[in-house]
């Protein structure tokens, strides 16, 4: 529908709505920036004005108070290790499926497909439990080993359509020059699922950095903390003191924000495709 | 077995099996222990479980007064919220598959909030509410910025739809766009040559190619919309009184902290089996109004 016809005085009118309406959606940021380094003073007598004075100090303090660098790095590690191993372990349980489709993988596909339907809250009571009775609580290590079972059904989901489409002659070529089926999966078919990869990849890095309630149900010491635990402890301290609050707000957003802006093509086309089928 | 069978064996346990293995722990395990534990006394922390069978739901169905009510909000939010984010999702996406110089620009705008999870989101919109809208009231003495916001149950629940359309819009603007990319130009060339309004276009020709992408969007929206527990949290806690309180942050305080375990898988069960029913009534309506090309 694309269409690539004259840019009349029409378009030129939705042109200029169109950036009204961008702006107001940016508004909020204005706010968020602005006060964010303004003097709680300054913030309280008008929050819609310029800062009076830049209080620059306003972030040295949130950074150092909600300990920011351990909470990226905790985000960092969990969310890079886990979208790496699901990726992974889905593309492997995704290929066997295709290609040996016996009735058991069948059945077992369907299961993951239907778990897609239950929600979180459905199933966090017992988890509690079942994460406590092995050992996985409080660390950082099992709160990976939950998002690789969470994020194992739409993953799997998405690698079987995409491997479905992948002509079986290669394999069948290489397993004729005497590739192992391990050798096969390896260098045959795991370069050519790398659009694939790239759309799981995304789509479970946005869900897992941005998640709050499993990691607050599994970690609780706070040198474990994420970037969303540790905004929303130092917020149940500090509530009201926006001058602390706001700053550590635009810390906490900005590498999402940033990762966004650089991957953006990826990004876009990841949800296309992972949504097409979703 | 021969060895070929025992290659097999190998394969579907190398392949299928660490996936398997931690959904079976992490998934089916806690699913299924919740089922029983519903029909239970647990309250998390003592050793003994007592089987009390249909207590539990008897309870919610019959005493528990704040159950229905968060159900009732969930339901009304996820209407409004459906409806709201798909027309602004659906008409951003018209507008942005025009030759706009700053298409791509507007484009990366609308989907931004996205991004941002919903906890941190709701903090924002806090000072905005709190704040921001006073200082935009003042500015310009349009009543609307100057009621309570978050304040009362009608501000409340408008608070958190407002969030929730400018988080989500953008979301289905990029879905709605690869659909409305893809109906051939040919098509709407007959239909203006034919002597179809814009309107007429839109609806008949447009809509109807694009159900597919419907589909998904409404089916991400509802799940998103009854399934929301960050925003909730985080914008108003549930609060005043209770008033905006959604089913999953409902489960989650009668969990961990009115320590009802039993109590709160039950209200869970319920949870999923009305997540499911909506979900397959939702795919089967919209699959049948899909139109080939």
């Amino acid at each position: 529908m694309e269409s690539g016809k004259k840019y009349g005085g029409r378009t030129f009118v939705t042109e200029v709505v169109m950036i009204i309406v961008g702006l107001v959606f940016l508004v909020p940021f204005y706010f968020l920036l602005v006060n964010s380094v303004k003097s709680f003073g300054d913030l309280l007598s008008n929050a819609a004005n310029w800062p009076a004075a830049f209080e620059w100090s306003n972030y040295q303090r949130a950074w150092e108070i909600t300990k920011f660098p351990q909470a990226f790095s905790n985000s960092f590690i969990i969310t890079a290790a886990s979208i790496l191993l699901i990726a992974l372990l889905s593309a492997m349980a995704a290929y066997r499926m295709v290609r040996h489709n016996s009735r058991f993988n069948k059945a077992l596909f369907m299961i993951f497909v239907a778990a897609m339907v239950i929600p979180f809250q459905s199933i966090m009571i017992p988890l509690v439990k079942v994460t406590g009775m092995i050992h996985l609580t409080d660390s950082i290590g099992g709160l990976i080993i939950c998002y690789l079972g969470f994020g194992a059904p739409l993953s799997i989901f998405l690698f079987h359509g995409f491997v479905k489409s992948v002509p079986v002659e290669i394999e069948e070529a290489a397993v004729v020059d005497g590739c192992s089926p391990y050798a096969v999966f390896w260098r045959v078919v795991f370069p050519l699922l790398k659009p694939m990869f790239v759309t799981v990849v995304i789509l479970n890095s946005l869900w897992i950095w941005n998640d709050y309630l499993l990691p607050s149900l599994v970690l609780q010491s706070a040198e474990h903390r994420t970037i969303p635990l540790a905004t929303y402890a130092f917020f149940g301290q500090y509530t009201k003191q926006w001058d602390l609050a706001l700053p550590a707000l635009v810390l906490g957003i900005a590498p999402i924000v940033a990762f966004f802006l650089a991957m953006q093509k990826y990004i876009i086309e990841g949800i296309t495709a992972g949504s097409v089928k979703g | 077995m021969s060895r070929k069978a025992w290659s097999q064996v190998g394969q579907q346990l190398f392949f299928i099996g660490p996936a398997t293995f931690f959904f079976t722990l992490i998934v089916v395990i806690p699913f299924l222990l919740g089922m029983y534990y519903s029909f239970t006394d647990w309250n998390g922390v003592s050793g003994t479980v007592a089987w009390v069978g249909l207590d539990n739901f008897t309870q919610i169905f019959a005493k528990d007064s704040d159950f229905f009510p968060a159900f009732w909000f969930t339901t009304k939010f996820t209407i409004v919220g459906v409806v709201l984010t798909n027309l602004l999702g659906f008409g951003l996406a018209y507008v942005l598959t025009k030759p706009l110089k700053l298409r791509n620009a507007l484009r990366t705008i609308f989907f931004m909030p996205n991004v941002i999870g919903g906890l941190l989101l709701g903090f924002i919109w806090q000072f905005i509410f709190v704040k921001g809208f006073s200082a935009i009231g003042d500015a310009t003495g349009i009543g609307f910025f100057n009621l309570p916001w978050l304040g009362d149950e009608i501000t409340a629940f408008w608070g958190i739809i407002i969030v929730f359309v400018w988080q989500t819009a953008g979301y289905l603007m990029v879905i709605y766009i690869a659909a409305m990319t893809n109906v051939p130009k040919d098509v709407m060339e007959a239909a203006e040559i034919d002597g179809a309004t814009r309107g007429q276009v839109l609806r008949h020709v447009i809509v109807p190619l694009i159900m597919p992408a419907v589909t998904v969007c409404l089916f991400l929206a509802i799940s998103w919309s009854f399934k929301m527990f960050d925003l909730n949290l985080s914008l108003t806690k549930g609060g005043p009184f209770k008033s905006t309180e959604s089913v999953a942050l409902n489960i989650y305080l009668e969990a961990f902290q009115n320590n009802r375990y039993g109590l709160g898988t039950a209200k869970a069960f319920l949870f999923f089996i009305i997540v499911a029913v909506i979900t397959l009534i939702q795919v089967r309506i919209t699959k049948s109004k899909e139109v080939e090309v």
